[in-house]
């Protein structure tokens, strides 16, 4: 099997798994409670909120734990808007960005609040100045993505961040889900960025996990109201096994990011070579530095994406239309629209997302298949 | 820079009279102590100074155990170098090059221990000073007050180089001044008033009041991992737990509930005079500061000093809040202090304390408990523990998880 669906989740490890196990049984006391086990089990939660803070270069104070990226999303947008909207009602974000963000900034429109929708180009990037020329008096946030889930993209959030520099009462969030491992670290880690999102699963921690980095003096509401767990910020009994695993899960994704990195780099550049030899083939996603290392979307032209992943699929390779959240319920892709990519062809696309586990082998297994599937069709559109 | 020495220097020990040298003896007893697991020194103690001989030992760590030890005033890295004034201008180069910027003014300070070196002082300054001015155009030669001082020193075993002095901890060699019991809560000030004890020279030893169930074993634990925090200053530091549920049942059982505080705070003062006149304590140190709580007015702590005739010195009495805590930050036990475990004052705390208790109802209402009954039950339970530097009593799973993560 060779598993290049990345980016919609990750693998968890047997070693993350074996964490989760130990923590699940030896510490499942209420990190609330006062006895002993409660004792146990906070220390757990507290030694995971300290290592994640050290590898996130933040203070364990910023780190919230959240129930994984959708739940990060809305919690940053909505808390913001609740805890700001004194002061205005106007948030600025992007056309390509992930639904969770997307469709939570629709309900605030419902709600009353205004929002710019920043256009990209045809590459997958906003413009800075856009943005500059977006910000109004009453602008309480701005929120773009890290890494665009669907063709790679990875937006300037330190241009961004200086510009917002001369707005230091904008809350600036960065969508980072698929930013961990990436090599983007400097980017996101921008002195102005005030708050990031990031969920478990997609660097092979489990489902229903997720933290938030929320730079220390910046406020927002909690959506999750209740025992007042995470300092009263996110309510809700705290999900002891999974946070250790997710601490774990970043540590070894972390280790050596340099050399993952080039590996993904070299993995996807190897694969974009062989396929752009074939004369309908469309690459969307660019071998470039401002793209990120492990996400390439492509289009064989004529043949819709869905075939293809089920093509593929026979051969033992795994992949997605685009990003798998729109795959099933057949929406086409958003980016790709907002890329301005005509519907026939954005239809066909297909993305392979890699992981550090990935290897050459692999992508040469892929070649080939790739050869087959290629020709298989041509013969039938013949 | 590999260093080969760092010289310490003795603080207010110089003005110490006859009591001299049984006060060095004491420090240098103290150096030891901080420094007693790296193998590799050689402490060699002089009358106005001691020197240790690093043989290879990294400076780093030494100098931070260096920084703890009460009496030394200040300490210097030095690199030793043979008599060779070429091989010296090469070192005095490097060691200028890594502390002096560009353009800061310097100076040469040269001693002579070893008078048969053929340059005397002037000359060693002199030829040190001009090859600097040669070799670093930028440096600016001043007598007064200049930014980095060359301290050159000519003896018999060697040429001793040094640009650096790091400030010592001041105060006095723990010990110098005796042994005292250290009434130790588990809040912000007492740990304080720990350490400002340990900087005049006392010896201590911590007396920590606990009830179980009411407390639980985090309040004692905390109380211990605090205790643990003070003793890189002086080595070790013994914990004595004075069991103290019984006591406090029986007063709630029969005194007035404005008293409750004032015969609970009467009891722990006995019963610590009791054990420091068996351990040979000679004073009582606490954390006391006039007017914080109900307990530290001036007409309650007369109504507890009451009980006993032993001196009771309270560092922290006349200093605000956040001048203790800024104290408390400093030495690293704020954080530790502050974690919300009930101690035994807070727990049968009662919701309007007096806060001017009369000495005679203290009296009287305390011949309703079996005073010496109780204050024998307690002692023949004590606990005794020795705290050594970096004992960990609170999160003893830290290793465990770290081992999970």
């Amino acid at each position: 099997m060779i598993y290049f669906d990345n980016s919609a989740t990750t693998k968890p490890l047997d070693s993350v798994l074996q964490t989760y196990q130990t923590v699940a049984t030896e510490f499942f006391g209420n990190p609330s409670s006062l006895h002993r086990l409660g004792d146990r089990a906070r220390s757990v939660v507290e030694q995971s909120r300290s290592q994640i803070a050290q590898l996130m270069r933040a203070k364990p104070e910023e780190i919230f734990f959240t129930s994984g990226g959708t739940e990060g999303d809305n919690w940053i947008i909505k808390g913001t808007a609740m805890a700001k909207r004194m002061f205005g009602k106007h948030l600025i974000t992007t056309t390509i960005e992930h639904p969770a963000v997307r469709e939570t900034m629709k309900q605030l429109e419902e709600l009353g609040f205004e929002v710019t929708y920043l256009p990209v180009d045809k590459r997958g990037f906003i413009s800075v100045d856009d943005l500059k020329a977006a910000i109004r008096p009453d602008t309480i946030l701005v929120s773009v993505m890290a890494v665009n889930n669907e063709v790679g993209s990875i937006q300037p959030i330190a241009k961004i961040g200086d510009v917002l520099e001369d707005y230091p009462t904008i809350h600036f969030h960065v969508d980072a889900v698929q930013a961990v491992g990436k090599g983007v670290m400097d980017q996101i880690r921008h002195p102005r960025v005030d708050f990031l999102t990031f969920s478990g699963h997609k660097f092979h921690a489990l489902r229903g996990t997720g933290f938030i980095y929320a730079k220390a003096g910046r406020r927002i509401e909690p959506l999750m109201a209740g025992g007042g767990q995470e300092k009263d910020w996110r309510s809700g009994t705290e999900n002891t096994a999974g946070i250790a695993a997710m601490a774990k899960a970043l540590r070894l994704c972390l280790d050596n990011e340099d050399e993952k990195v080039a590996r993904q780099n070299a993995i996807r550049k190897n694969i974009a070579d062989y396929v752009s030899t074939f004369e309908d083939v469309h690459l969307f996603s660019e071998i470039a530095p401002d793209f990120a290392p492990h996400v390439l979307t492509m289009a064989i032209k004529g043949v819709r994406g869905e075939t293809i992943v089920h093509a593929f699929e026979g051969e033992d390779i795994y992949m997605s239309t685009t990003s798998a959240c729109s795959s099933r319920s057949g929406q086409e892709s958003s980016t790709l629209a907002a890329m301005n990519v005509p519907q026939s062809l954005a239809q066909s696309a297909i993305r392979v997302s890699l992981d550090e586990a990935n290897t050459m082998e692999e992508a040469e297994q892929f070649k080939q298949a790739f050869r087959r599937i290629y020709t298989n069709f041509q013969k039938l559109k013949g | 820079m590999q260093y080969s020495e760092i010289m310490v220097r003795y603080g207010e020990l110089s003005t110490k009279g006859k009591n001299r040298k049984s006060f060095i003896g004491r420090l240098n007893g103290n150096i030891a102590k901080a420094l007693h697991d790296f193998d590799d020194l050689t402490i060699r103690p002089k009358r106005d100074r001691t020197h240790i001989e690093l043989n290879g030992t990294p400076a780093e760590p030494v100098m931070d155990r260096l920084s703890k030890v009460f009496g030394i005033q200040s300490f210097s890295p030095s690199v030793a170098v043979e008599k060779d004034m070429d091989k010296v201008k090469q070192v005095a180069l490097e060691l200028m090059n890594e502390a002096a910027a560009k353009g800061v003014t310097f100076k040469v300070e040269t001693h002579r221990s070893d008078k048969t070196f053929p340059l005397d002082t002037n000359g060693m300054n002199l030829a040190l000073g001009d090859f600097l001015t040669e070799e670093r155009p930028d440096l600016i030669a001043k007598m007064k007050n200049p930014d980095v001082k060359l301290r050159v020193e000519v003896r018999r075993e060697a040429i001793f180089l040094s640009t650096t002095t790091i400030k010592g901890a001041g105060g006095l060699p723990v010990g110098t001044a005796g042994k005292a019991a250290m009434m130790l809560s588990g809040g912000i000030d007492s740990p304080v008033a720990a350490y400002l004890a340990l900087k005049r020279g006392v010896d201590i030893e911590m007396v920590h009041f606990f009830s179980p169930p009411y407390t639980s074993d985090n309040a004692l634990n905390k109380a211990k991992e605090l205790t643990a925090k003070l003793t890189p200053y002086v080595g070790s530091i013994t914990f004595i737990g004075v069991p103290f549920t019984h006591t406090q049942e029986e007063i709630k059982a029969k005194v007035p509930e404005g008293y409750l505080m004032t015969i609970q705070r009467r009891m722990m003062l006995r019963l610590t005079e009791a054990i420091a006149n068996k351990r040979g304590d000679l004073v009582i140190f606490n954390g006391e500061s006039v007017g914080q709580v109900a307990s530290q007015t001036l007409a309650s702590m007369a109504a507890i000093n009451d009980v006993t005739t032993m001196p009771i010195v309270r560092p922290v009495a006349t200093m605000d809040k956040t001048e203790i805590i800024a104290e408390a930050e400093k030495i690293d036990t704020y954080e530790l202090s502050i974690m919300p475990f009930e101690d035994c004052c807070t727990i049968f705390a009662p919701p309007a304390p007096k806060t001017q208790p009369r000495i005679d109802r203290s009296r009287y209402y305390e011949t309703k408990i079996d005073v010496e009954g109780l204050m024998e039950e307690a002692l023949s339970n004590l606990s005794i523990d020795v705290i050594r530097p970096g004992q960990e009593f609170l999160n003893q799973d830290q290793d465990i998880i770290a081992e999970l993560l």
